[in-house]
């Protein structure tokens, strides 16, 4: 399968303070990925590596097997909608439209059309005085209209009202489904993700702690319940509580759960997003660095 | 045609939540042979979800014969399913008394349904089936 993102030793230095510190990950072609992760934890600058906005401190990323700092012609093939929406307030919806028209060669002016006037929107309104729902819209039309190969959302959720987010999701499915374009988008709203999302990257201080199929990462972890224990044969035990008669713990499947002294039960992508990021030196990465460091600790402490 | 919804709290997996939710429409007559089920890009328009959770739900149909997918045109129906209380009527009579007297006995609907359940296993038991 090939990768619409790569990165290898990704690196980037503020100041002095890393915002992305050795990141190696592969984002297949086709997918569609939530980047989730706390404030800070390095998902904006990832966005903008991958989008050409930055230049790597170290490592290399490759977006569309190009590298975007380097060959700006894959440009053209990357839908980027930013954090704060830009649109310009004075234009109408109809101008914004037109200036899509003009610096895209690729520009599909009937889809973007299509898109707009599907949710009622005025081409002659300027764009200052839409809602925010609408203006989510307008800047969708203007990533899609591109018929981008791969589109990169920052947060296009975040100042949405509940509705305006269902709708804005909807429609970002549709075109998803219209034109087998990858996704990535970043956003806190990990119930929505679930939703919409099949492939998952979790960032936290800097790194990538979490990434792979939703549906795997799913059927891989449970959280079992039991008389008080700290360890279970057959499964990495990402995070556990305990009272004085129970034992609750989050983990990661690694063989058979033999012991009928638990109950297995399933869990959210929110429960296995949570459970990470509250234990930061745990990880599901592919290859021999999976769930190994909370294992080693555990070793460390037996 | 149907409208989809999903259930973030009912615990079924999403697609499965729009397989039995056809089935639900099938057995209750709002969808017959022939009829054409809403396509991909209409789902995830109006419920917002992953194309491929919609893919996967039609793919369990058509392996349960009960829809066909024409490639390019959409997804139809093939045949329907009998409702439960269409097909017994009697079954369902004898039921409805049963549940009249489990009431005046004092067992809410929980209670009820717990019982049913577990007679329901006693008997698979006894049979050897489980």
């Amino acid at each position: 399968m090939s990768a619409a993102i790569e990165t290898t030793g990704l690196s980037k230095l503020y100041g002095r303070t890393w915002a992305l510190r050795d990141c190696s990950l592969a984002l297949p072609t086709g997918k569609i990925a939530a980047l989730v992760g706390p404030n800070g934890a390095g998902k904006t600058t990832l966005l903008h590596l991958g989008v050409g906005l930055l230049d790597p401190t170290a490592g290399s990323i490759r977006t569309l097997g190009e590298s975007p700092r380097e060959n700006a012609e894959v440009l053209a093939r990357i839908g980027f909608v930013a954090q704060d929406v830009p649109l310009y307030d004075g234009f109408r919806v109809r101008e914004m439209l037109e200036l899509g028209r003009h610096l895209n060669p690729s520009w599909d002016h009937d889809f973007a059309l299509d898109r707009v006037r599907r949710h009622d929107i005025d081409l002659d309104q300027r764009c200052g005085t839409l809602s925010g729902g609408q203006r989510a819209q307008v800047a969708l039309a203007l990533a899609t209209g591109k018929r981008p190969e791969l589109l990169v959302l920052d947060e296009p959720l975040a100042s949405l009202d509940p509705l305006a987010r269902r709708e804005f999701l909807g429609s970002l499915m549709e075109a998803a489904a219209e034109s087998e374009v990858t996704v990535l988008l970043s956003s806190h709203l990990i119930t929505d993700m679930e939703r919409v999302c099949d492939y998952l990257i979790v960032l936290s201080a800097a790194r990538v702690q979490v990434i792979g199929e939703v549906e795997e990462l799913l059927a891989t972890h449970k959280v079992l319940t039991g008389p008080p224990r700290d360890h279970v044969a057959g499964a990495d035990v990402i995070s556990a509580t305990h009272t004085d008669r129970q034992s609750t713990l989050f983990v990661r499947i690694t063989g058979r759960i033999a012991d009928p002294g638990w109950s297995v039960h399933d869990v959210t992508l929110e429960d296995l997003v949570l459970a990470y990021l509250a234990q930061p030196t745990a990880s599901a990465l592919p290859g021999p660095l999976g769930g190994n460091a909370r294992r080693d600790r555990l070793e460390a402490r037996a | 045609m149907i409208a989809y919804r999903l259930d973030g709290r009912s615990g079924l997996a999403p697609y499965l939540q729009l397989v039995q939710q056809t089935k639900d429409a099938l057995r209750l007559g709002l969808l017959h042979p022939g009829d054409q089920l809403p396509t991909v890009k209409e789902v995830v328009g109006s419920i917002a979800i992953n194309p491929n959770t919609v893919l996967k739900a039609y793919r369990e149909l058509e392996h349960e014969g009960l829809v066909e997918g024409r490639p390019g045109v959409g997804t139809f129906v093939l045949k329907t399913l009998g409702g439960p209380s269409a097909d017994h009527p009697r079954l369902r009579r004898r039921l409805e008394r049963w549940v009249v007297d489990a009431r005046d006995e004092g067992l809410d609907d929980p209670s009820m349904s717990a019982l049913f359940d577990a007679t329901l296993r006693g008997s698979l038991r006894r049979e050897g089936i489980a």
